[in-house]
């Protein structure tokens, strides 16, 4: 199985569309980065704009709050949303891709059941997420501590905001990432599920980001009725849940409690809710794949 | 050949008339202190200061804010110059922080009418109100609290034109004698703050957030400032202020 795998990514790393993706994300990452360089002071403004009146928001104060930390959150916050895309690439082209080539079942010929060809596929596919997530980490994270520095972090929240010491940071942005993979993994798994049904990647590709749109427009809608019926089942409700390390505890006074979150079992709760639906997925897409008939 | 019994008493008797009315008569001078003495004695002590340089502890204790208790430097250079800086790490620093510096409202003393209001009632502190003579200054009002016999400013109430309310707690120790206190607490008006959901993509944990009746309507932020040391009257460079 290792040897299929190995063939797998080797097949997913030769191909040069594969690198649109790590491109992508390193030309957004830049355009964000040099965007904050040279006027993330206006944008500071226009976040603490209705806090000018109460507190001193001096050059230094913002330079401060500009921070590779603070730089990194903003990077992750714009790019988690576009991400689901690139995943959906490959993911989506996993199974419909063989088949539009015709190279389906040449591939089921091999000695290996379908069970384990459909795991290594999604194993491959789950690689390829977490290295494109090791890559924004590498870009967004370091790139950005090598540019603007570390301070503090401010967490802008819609109701308040946080202060988290830069010693109370790194662990936090470890487990934001491996909350993320596991993000990322269930959009992977949904693409790859939809990729059986079809025999040519565009429409898994199309058909999740469909998907991803919708359920986060739903995910984000302020609106009772979708609060407690919809939105608590929907994946993407809790794709954004790696934003939960971020918020604190704190104490009677509102200082903050070093080495806290402020909810983590909703975290946990949010993290299985995905490790489910990645099972679910999975199981599916294997169980079609099982019973498919396969004619290419 | 003693003194009569009778005498003797008499004359004790007397010493302690004697020794009552001159404490009569001390409690009298000093309540007797007019408002402008009092003012004059406590601007003294402030006078003391020309500079400092001090540590403390920052507490934040703001309704919307959740931030560590901070390592402060707070500088000081007359007239009215005032910095409070984290140089560690990050911290929100309320406008009007200059107030802090009791100096700063008397920087102008002659520039002000001043009404006696008595005593407060159970802590025996003076209230004095200051208020300005000029017409466009952004003081309206000052509040002060003040013991008089220790010549310092307990608590202080400042109502400003354009930024609200501030006031300020006191407690004092071992640098008493500069009438710089050891913990104050500063008091001011915040506004409410609120970031679309469409910028911050909040996590929805789920949990509803009932927030108290109490606590909506207090649009009251508190810093409270512990000082460790002072270094006084040594010299503070202007470029710490920009």
């Amino acid at each position: 199985m290792w040897i299929l795998l190995q063939i797998e990514l080797f097949k997913i790393f030769k191909r040069p569309r594969t690198y649109i993706a790590f491109g992508a994300i390193a030309a957004i990452v830049f355009l964000i980065q040099v965007a904050l360089k040279f006027d993330g002071k206006s944008y500071i403004d226009l976040l603490l704009s209705n806090l000018d009146g109460s507190f001193e928001m001096d050059d230094e104060f913002k330079s401060k709050m500009l921070n590779g930390y603070l730089i990194c959150f903003v990077i992750l916050n714009t790019l988690l949303i576009q991400m689901p895309l690139l995943v959906a690439l490959i993911a989506g082209d996993s199974i419909a891709g063989e088949a539009n080539m015709g190279t389906l079942r040449l591939s089921l010929t091999k000695p290996v059941s379908r069970t384990e060809y459909m795991f290594v596929k999604f194993m491959a596919s789950v690689i390829y997420t977490v290295a494109l997530l090791v890559w924004m980490a590498l870009l967004a994270l370091l790139g950005s501590i090598l540019i603007f520095g570390v301070n503090d972090m401010v967490i802008l929240r819609s109701r308040g905001l946080e202060v988290i010491e830069s010693f109370d940071i790194w662990w936090r942005y470890v487990a934001a990432f491996g909350y993320a993979a596991v993000a990322l993994t269930t959009v992977s798994a949904l693409a790859f599920l939809l990729s059986v049904f079809a025999e040519n990647s565009i429409g898994p590709i199309i058909a999740t980001m469909s998907i991803v749109i919708v359920f986060t427009i739903l995910s984000e809608m302020n609106i009772p009725i979708y609060d407690r019926t919809v939105k608590p089942y929907l994946f993407t409700s809790h794709m954004v849940a790696w934003k939960g390390f971020f918020y604190m505890k704190s104490n009677a006074e509102g200082a903050t409690i070093t080495g806290s979150v402020e909810n983590l079992p909703a975290i946990m709760r949010s993290l299985l809710i995905l490790v489910i639906y990645i099972g679910l997925f999975f199981s599916t897409a294997v169980w079609v794949f099982r019973k498919k008939d396969i004619l290419t | 050949m003693g003194i009569p019994e009778k005498g003797y008493f008499n004359l004790i008797d007397y010493m302690k008339k004697i020794l009552f009315a001159l404490f009569l008569l001390n409690s009298l001078l000093l309540s007797a202190q007019t408002a402008e003495e009092i003012i004059g004695k406590v601007k003294a002590k402030l006078d003391k200061v020309n500079d400092y340089e001090a540590n403390g502890k920052m507490k934040t204790n703001v309704i919307f804010i959740k931030a560590p208790v901070a390592n402060v430097k707070v500088y000081y250079k007359k007239p009215n110059k005032l910095r409070i800086n984290n140089e560690n790490g990050i911290s929100f620093i309320p406008k009007g922080s200059v107030n802090i510096n009791l100096s700063n409202i008397f920087i102008n003393t002659t520039g002000f009418d001043m009404i006696d209001m008595g005593k407060e009632a159970g802590t025996n502190l003076r209230i004095i109100k200051l208020l300005p003579k000029d017409e466009n200054a952004d003081v309206v009002l000052s509040t002060v609290y003040i013991d008089e016999t220790l010549s310092l400013i307990k608590k202080a109430k400042t109502t400003t034109k354009e930024n609200g309310t501030y006031e300020l707690e006191m407690t004092y120790g071992k640098y008493a004698g500069y009438g710089l206190a050891d913990k104050v607490v500063f008091s001011f008006n915040t506004k409410d703050y609120k970031l679309p959901k469409g910028i911050t993509f909040d996590y929805d944990d789920g949990t509803r957030r009932q927030e108290a009746p109490d606590k909506l309507k207090n649009k009251k932020g508190k810093v409270e400032i512990s000082y460790s040391s002072y270094t006084i009257n040594k010299g503070v460079p202007d470029t710490v202020f920009r």
